[in-house]
Order: structure tokens, then C-alpha cells, then sequence
């Protein structure tokens, strides 16, 4: 009998590995980005029975919300002809299958032998308390030893942890700790910004405009000229006017 | 019976797996192998986060959330770049990219 964790990572986990399969698999390239999204939300299910909250939202939103929407897009805009690029797409399969089968069974020969950990080791809050976060956690730590004065077996690094949310952890951590690591991301995504403008950007060849530097260079002789010339009458003017009554 | 920490870093094996068959399988679509390269970060994710859990340690989000970060950086510059090779070849084959061949 399997209690309602396990059914459920099993059912993530198998519904993911379809869709990650299909990914590989599909003819359309439309479908495949539809099944990297499903793939994704399995992924969020996964982490959120891991108790990571705040990544398996930030996932669903970064991902889904932003990256595959982007593919779609990008597979939308692009006229491709799929035969010729699935052509020998099932001659790389048996060297695919081989070295793919290896690297799995290896993975896992290594892991499950490895690492068969069952209860997860609650020390989040002793990384907490450091010389910054102390003041965060301290008055949860106090709340959570004068609760379970009656029951030991709690240890307090548990109560801590349920007290204190992941997000809240994860922020304490990474406002303070890896301060200067989120500047350099955002600085990451300001260029990856920029250099996604600047490769696509496209100036229109018959677009107007006007250049500020000439407008300000531009000199009086530059834009009237004064010519002399002997005066001209016009001649031909009243017969043109006739001829259209 | 109870899911271990192997059982998460199995999950994460196979995924990882899936998709370097898919790398192996779609050499000429340059979409499809983005989207490998995005599941295999995910992969990783997956034993970040796994190992994060079950050793008690913040520090393995804090990182799961900058790989999210520079991914999505690099899958906006990576289309980008297929964008512009699709204005110039009107094609997305890799066989096809021998322009710096000399």
C-alpha cells in the first residue's frame, strides 16, 4: 500500500517522462514545446512535493509563462519545412537508444545504491542562524522549544522549519548571503535583454528620419541662396487660363 | 514503501537521459535540441533541488534559482540567434550552418 506521497511522484514522474519522450519524438515542433510545457508542470508538481514552493511557482511562471511562450512564438513565426529536417531521424535511433539506456542505468546503478535517504535532515534551520538571519529565526526557535516542552521527539530544527515558510527562507537567504550573486543575475538578464533586441532589430530601409547632428551643423548659407537674375515676365500664364474655360 | 532521495536522482537520471537521446535524435532541428538543452537543465534542477531537500540545505535553491535565471537568458539569446539564421538561410538545419568552414 503506498501512502499518497509516493502515488503522487510516481504519477508526476511517469506523466513527466511521456511528455519529455513526446518532446523528443514529435513530428510537430508545435507539439513538441506543448509537451516541454506539460513536462514542466510535472516538474512543479515534483518540487512541490519536495516542499519547494517558491522554485515550483517560480518554475510554472519563468517557464511556462515566459521561455515556452517565447518557443511558441519563435516556432509560429518560422516557416519550416519538416521532411527534410527529419530526414535520418530514426537512423541515429539504435546509437541514440544505446548510449541513452547507458547513461541512464549508470545514473541510476550509482544513485539508488548511493543514496538511500528516507527521512529528510531538517538542518535549514541551523544554516539560519547565521550572524545576519539570527534575528529571523531566533523568536520562532523560542515559540517552537517552549511547545514541545511535552513531546521530545520533535526535534526544534523541524518545528523551525514548518514555522518559517520556504519562500521566507529562501528570501532571508538570498538577500543577505548571495546579495551580490542576484545583482549579477539581473545584470545577466540586462544583457541577455540587450543582445536579444540588438540581434533581432531590424531598420527599415525606407523608414524617414531625421539625424539631430546634421539639424545642428546646419549653417544659414547651407539653406538659403541668394541668386541674381534678370526678371522674367510670365508669359504664357493668360493663355492657360483660357484654355481651361 | 518510501521515496528515497535515489528515487528523486533516479528520476532526474532518466530525464536527463530522454534528453540527450532527443540531442542524438534531432542533430538537424535546431528547436528541438533548445528544448533538450531545457530539459536537461531541468534535470539538474530536479537533483538540486532533491538534494537540497533531503540534506537540509538551503544553498541548492539558491542555486536551482540562478540556473532558472540563466537559462532563461540563454534560450531568449538562443532564439534570437535562430531567428536571424532563419532571415538569412530560411533555414533551421544544422548540416546547413558551414558558413565558417573554410
Amino acid at each position: 500500500m503506498m501512502d499518497v506521497q509516493s502515488a503522487l511522484f510516481y504519477a508526476f514522474s511517469a506523466v513527466m517522462l511521456f511528455a519529455a519522450f513526446r518532446v523528443i519524438t514529435a513530428r510537430n515542433p508545435v507539439h513538441a514545446a506543448l509537451y516541454l510545457v506539460l513536462a514542466f508542470f510535472q516538474a512543479s508538481g515534483v518540487w512541490m512535493l519536495l516542499q519547494a514552493e517558491f522554485l515550483s511557482i517560480a518554475l510554472v511562471l519563468v517557464y511556462v509563462g515566459a521561455v515556452m511562450v517565447l518557443f511558441l512564438f519563435v516556432v509560429m513565426m518560422l516557416d519550416i519545412n519538416m521532411d527534410s529536417i527529419r530526414q535520418g531521424f530514426w537512423k541515429h535511433f539504435p546509437l541514440a537508444a544505446t548510449v541513452g539506456a547507458v547513461i541512464a542505468l549508470e545514473l541510476a546503478a550509482v544513485l539508488l545504491g548511493g543514496f538511500r535517504v528516507t527521512e529528510p535532515q531538517k538542518q535549514v534551520a541551523a544554516q539560519l542562524v547565521s550572524p545576519v538571519a539570527v534575528t529571523a529565526v531566533a523568536p520562532v526557535d523560542v515559540a517552537s522549544a517552549a511547545v514541545d516542552a511535552a513531546s521530545a521527539a520533535v526535534d526544534v530544527g523541524h518545528m523551525v522549519v514548518a514555522q518559517v515558510s520556504n519562500t521566507k527562507a529562501l528570501g532571508v537567504v538570498l538577500y543577505t548571503e548571495y546579495l551580490y550573486p542576484v545583482q549579477v543575475a539581473a545584470l545577466i538578464l540586462l544583457v541577455a535583454l540587450i543582445a536579444a533586441i540588438a540581434l533581432t532589430l531590424r531598420a527599415r530601409k525606407d523608414s524617414k528620419f531625421q539625424n539631430p547632428a546634421d539639424q545642428v551643423r546646419v549653417k544659414a548659407s547651407d539653406r538659403v541662396a541668394l541668386v541674381k537674375m534678370d526678371a522674367v515676365k510670365p508669359a504664357a500664364a493668360p493663355a492657360a487660363e483660357e484654355t481651361q474655360a | 514503501m518510501n521515496i528515497t532521495l535515489g528515487h528523486y536522482l533516479t528520476l532526474g537520471a532518466i530525464l536527463f537521459a530522454l534528453s540527450v537521446i532527443g540531442i542524438f535524435l534531432n542533430r538537424k532541428n535546431l528547436i528541438v535540441l533548445l528544448m533538450a538543452i531545457e530539459l536537461m537543465l531541468l534535470a539538474v534542477n530536479m537533483n538540486f533541488v532533491a538534494f537540497s531537500h533531503y540534506l537540509g540545505d538551503l544553498n541548492g535553491q539558491i542555486f536551482v534559482f540562478f540556473i532558472l535565471t540563466v537559462a532563461a537568458a540563454e534560450s531568449a539569446i538562443g532564439l534570437a540567434i535562430l531567428v536571424q539564421l532563419f532571415r538569412n538561410k530560411s533555414s533551421i538545419n544544422v548540416d546547413e550552418l558551414n558558413t565558417l568552414k573554410g
